[in-house]
């Protein structure tokens, strides 16, 4: 499967539907600049996206997006955290294996002396049912989104 | 007037004399005066430090935006090798062996080490259990948390994994680990007051040096630390912003 990025770039990845579970105890920790890009993200970040430290360095963090997630949810995120605000919500990420695993997300603007200097993103564990309820739900918005990309289709 | 030293009411009471054993080491380091002032809950430190009676403190991290943020403290080092992390343990006779497996209306008993706590209830989400269907109830300490699940008075409690290994032989025997979180970054910090600006320098580098001296290295063995290491600004900023996504 292709996969296309909004700033042009591509990737050819198998999806594979299987997943990783999320580490017991354990935080997903990684920050970016404003625009997105890893500056810094620690060891269970690198262990469950299969990539190795070098390769994400630098990388915009839709390296870990999944092609079943919705764009809508990733714009409610970066208009929330724009705005000065908390995000959370549940994200489906995708792999380097292209095997995937699910988080309970919460995304915060680093503000330092009044102003937004990067985002921090901190993922716990996630319910078995709040992923099951969200299943469904970016299935069906995925669906919307495919048919106001392409109307005829 | 000294400076007045406090310490996060967490402190485990083996250690108590060996934060007066600190202040004496760090007045005659520093050639500044200091007072040991502490306090048995929280809410009381809090209070002193609202009304700027705190010059300097090891405060839990939970505390650490209020005195940052709001107070106008800055970080001065960090223990070494000294991060707070969270057990959440059971009876071991229960028929329970992962967070996955509790249930609502549960009984959680607790203490008021804020971080802990924090990291407790996070650490329950999983299992969709949150203080709305949950049965909290705090007691004053963690040798207190292990009798109430000894004594079957609570399905689980919240424990500070360094005070869950100090807990006796037997106590640990007759408990069950049900997972411990792997943060690694949530720890105590100490932070100095708008008073103590001037001597930021000062006091950062004799901490940061303190476990290359002999008697400096006794002092710290007599708190339970290995040593200071310096928290810049930013790794305070970053601890905050993390505590604040929990
Ligand atoms: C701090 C932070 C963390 C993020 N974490 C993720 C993530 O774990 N997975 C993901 O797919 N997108 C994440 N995003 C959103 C991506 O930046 C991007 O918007 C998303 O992957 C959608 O890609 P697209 O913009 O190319 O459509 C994060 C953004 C920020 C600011």
């Amino acid at each position: 499967m292709k996969l296309h990025y909004y700033d042009g770039n591509e990737r050819t990845v198998d999806i594979i539907d299987q997943e990783v579970p999320f580490p017991d105890g354990r935080l997903i920790v990684s920050r970016t600049d404003t625009a997105g890009v890893l500056t810094h993200f620690n060891q269970s970040f690198t262990d469950m996206s299969g990539y190795t430290e070098e390769e994400l360095m630098g990388k915009n963090h839709y390296i870990l997006r999944h092609p079943d997630m919705p764009a809508a949810a990733f714009k409610d995120l970066w208009d929330t955290v724009q705005k000065g605000e908390k995000w959370s919500g549940y994200v489906k990420n995708l792999r380097k294996d292209g095997l995937f695993y699910w988080v309970h997300a919460v995304v915060i603007p680093n503000v330092r002396s009044g102003e937004i200097v990067g985002y921090t993103s901190v993922r716990r564990k996630p319910s078995r049912n709040k992923i099951n309820q969200c299943i469904p739900l970016y299935a069906e918005m995925l669906a919307e989104e495919g048919e106001q990309s392409c109307p005829t289709c | 007037m000294p400076y007045v030293l406090t310490v996060s009411p967490d402190f485990t009471p083996k250690h108590i004399a060996g934060w007066y054993i600190f202040n004496t080491w760090l007045q005659r380091q520093s050639d500044m005066g200091f007072h040991v002032e502490l306090y048995n809950s929280f809410n009381k430190q809090r209070e002193a430090i609202a009304d700027n009676k705190i010059d300097l403190i090891y405060a839990n991290p939970y505390d650490a935006a209020m005195l940052v943020r709001e107070k106008g403290f800055k970080a001065l080092a960090a223990p070494l090798a000294k991060a707070d992390e969270a057990i959440i343990a059971c009876n071991g006779e229960a028929k329970i062996s992962a967070i996955e497996d509790l249930k609502p209306d549960l009984k959680i008993v607790t203490t008021d080490d804020p971080d802990v706590h924090l990291m407790g209830m996070m650490m329950l989400e999983s299992a969709d259990l949150d203080k709305d269907n949950t049965n909290i109830e705090e007691v004053d300490g963690y040798v207190l948390v292990a009798k109430k699940l000894l004594q079957q008075q609570a399905d689980i409690g919240f424990f500070l994994k360094d005070a869950y290994h100090d807990l006796s032989r037997l106590i640990k025997d007759d408990l069950k680990i049900l997972i411990t979180s792997e943060i690694f970054v949530i720890r105590h910090i100490l932070l100095a007051g708008p008073e103590l600006q001037q001597h930021h320098q000062q006091l950062q580098s004799l901490l940061v040096n303190m476990h290359n001296d002999p008697k400096g290295a006794s002092v710290l063995d007599s708190m339970g630390l290995k040593g200071w290491e310096k928290q810049t600004q930013e790794d305070t900023e970053f601890m905050i912003d993390l505590m604040d996504t929990l």
